[in-house]
């Protein structure tokens, strides 16, 4: 770290806090704005602290526009997502971290290979697949595709890497199967990764966007993001209010979990470098 | 965390494990070997299904004049060999497509790696109060969902009731239509998609601004070097391999540049915002699914040569 003086300080504090409120200001007008009605959103000049909170578009969203049944399924492919994410993941970076096979090797270059491998390049055969699959507009489409993926294989295969030898061994010497090893000696000793892939998973599924728009196409399938943009695009455009409202039930709850596990994102973001 | 420096330490194939007797050694690599392929078959499948499948299956679609109206029978297509890539060259709407994300890239690069480099030198020079919170902020439009934040963009950039024309009415500047020009809606992206995407890079730099020795940085500025000069000659080269990993992976984002145009503009006005892999979505969302595909095999070319000339030029010279 580089000292600076006293007088350089107080300015770096005057210009960082000015940046702060600058990034922040979004979030800060959108959770205000969710209380504010209709015409007070289209006052010029815009105000600052709603004149008159109301609830209203928070009830609307749930009652009138089943954002309820957005807010499940969202959760649910999150939810299934992640834990697909983290089991198999799990599975093979132990086995290609720590145990003996043939073709090792090539699994792990193709799993290597296929990082650099941009989505939108399988996206239109994949849903072709998922068409033909019969899972267009259903849970699994959404999930499925992303039950697994190259990116946590290897974050999981580099932690694995960092753990001693030896306890597989004594645990081998003590009677125990190569999956007892697996679920109740090696899948303990995970818990930091796992926590880092579950929490960049989770976000990630949360809040994806092209393939939920693609796959979800009714009222019963829509993930929160795909049903706001739907509804932000149409001839609903007028309604600041309900606009706003719905931004927020998006936002809050990754909000929420950044805050909770947010020195653990943090550094899982510093060592692999991937968001 | 050890996920670095734990593959220089062990050995991966467990050639050099001596622990096991001869006589354990072959029933136990028969146990190893099923148990290797047994944890990893159901990934094996899923990923066989859902990745591999699909990557070749794009080859195919790419030369094939394969559309929706084929979805069930994709094998019964006419072979065109490279027409749908001659046919991107000839498409003018592809071809501002391909401007646009040229755009993209050579503003929104630059710009997004300066404000994050910025943001991080200052987070790193010794403020001890509230470093966490600034960081906090700093980082939290990047976790959020890209719909809602452009949702909120939208009514910020409004030409009469949004917030930032009011801001800018204060100082007497009368601002712009911003979504609605064909000049100003590119910059109005781009300034949306630093902001919401600088934290990323700020962070890895943080994690490479701390590995800086102190000690250099105290020797340079005992041979009388400023601020500047050691932050130029010092920092800069150290921190090479992290500038060049941002510099990568924020140039493969900006030129996957989807949601940002599609909520926001839908490529408008004039189609002055839409982008190589919006024009791809467009194109298969109208059904033309083989076309689609050729376009995101350009996109991945682009990305492939980009990639390798930023690692050209900004990897270590003396290696």
């Amino acid at each position: 770290m580089t000292s600076v003086g006293m007088r350089s300080r107080w300015w770096l504090y005057l210009v960082l806090t000015v940046a702060l409120l600058v990034v922040i200001t979004p979030f800060i007008w959108m959770v205000l704005g969710s209380f504010k009605t209709n015409a007070e959103l289209r006052q010029i000049p815009p105000t600052w602290w709603p004149q008159n909170p109301t609830l209203d578009n928070f009830r609307q969203l749930f009652s009138r526009l089943s954002f309820g049944t957005y807010f499940t399924n969202s959760t649910i492919v999150a939810v299934v997502v992640t834990a697909g994410n983290l089991l198999f993941c799990s599975m093979v970076g132990y086995a290609l971290a720590m145990l003996r096979f043939r073709g090792k090797k090539f699994v792990f270059a193709l799993i290597l290979g296929t990082l650099m491998i941009p989505g939108v390049v399988t996206f239109v055969p994949l849903f072709v697949l998922v068409a033909n699959l019969g899972l267009v507009d259903t849970l699994p489409g959404l999930f499925l595709p992303f039950l697994v993926g190259p990116f946590g294989v290897f974050l999981m295969r580099q932690f694995v890497l960092g753990l001693p030898k030896d306890l597989v061994e004594a645990a081998r010497i003590d009677g125990a199967g190569e999956f007892r090893i697996f679920f109740q000696v090696i899948l303990p000793l995970l818990t930091p990764a796992l926590a880092t892939l579950g929490i960049l998973t989770f976000l990630g599924s949360w809040n994806n966007f092209l393939w939920p728009l693609v796959v979800a196409q009714t009222n019963d399938t829509y993930t929160l993001p795909v049903a706001l943009a739907l509804y932000s695009t149409g001839q609903n455009e007028q309604q600041y209010g309900l606009l706003m409202a719905g931004a927020t039930i998006v936002v809050l709850p990754v909000l929420a979990v950044f805050l909770i596990f947010q020195r653990r994102f943090i550094q899982g973001i510093a060592t692999t470098g991937i968001k | 965390m050890s996920l670095v420096t734990g593959s220089r330490r062990r050995d991966p194939q467990g050639t050099r494990d001596a622990t096991r007797s001869r006589s354990s050694r072959a029933p136990g690599a028969a146990r190893e070997e099923r148990a290797g392929w047994l944890l990893t078959l159901p990934f094996l499948l899923l990923f066989a299904v859902f990745t591999a499948w699909p990557v070749i299956q794009s080859v195919f679609f790419s030369v094939t004049d394969i559309t929706n109206r084929d979805l069930r029978t994709p094998f019964q297509v006419n072979f065109v060999a490279v027409e749908q890539y001659a046919k991107a060259f000839g498409d003018p709407v592809f071809r501002q497509a391909a401007l646009n994300t040229a755009y993209f890239v050579l503003i929104g690069v630059p710009l997004t790696m300066t404000v994050a480099l910025a943001a991080a030198v200052a987070l790193n020079t010794g403020i001890t109060r509230f470093r966490a919170v600034y960081r906090l902020g700093f980082y939290t439009p990047v976790i959020t969902s890209i719909v809602a934040v452009a949702v909120v963009w939208r009514f910020l950039l409004h030409p009469d009731s949004g917030l930032v024309n009011t801001v800018l009415s204060w100082v007497g500047i009368d601002g712009p239509n911003w979504l609605g020009s064909t000049t100003w809606a590119m910059p109005s992206l781009i300034a949306m998609a630093t902001w919401r995407n600088f934290g990323t890079a700020m962070i890895i730099f943080l994690a490479g601004l701390q590995s800086v020795p102190q000690q250099l940085h105290e020797a340079a500025a005992i041979d009388g070097a400023n601020a500047w000069q050691r932050f130029r000659n010092v920092t800069v080269p150290i921190l090479r391999p992290t500038i060049l990993f941002v510099s990568v992976t924020t140039a493969i984002g900006y030129l996957q540049f989807f949601e940002e145009p599609f909520v926001m503009t839908q490529g408008g006005p004039l189609n002055s915002t839409i982008s190589a892999s919006m024009y791809t979505y467009q194109q298969f969302s109208y059904g033309n699914y083989g076309y689609a595909a050729a376009l995101s095999y350009l996109i991945f070319l682009v990305i492939a040569i980009v990639t390798a000339v930023q690692f050209r030029f900004l990897s270590d010279k003396e290696d």
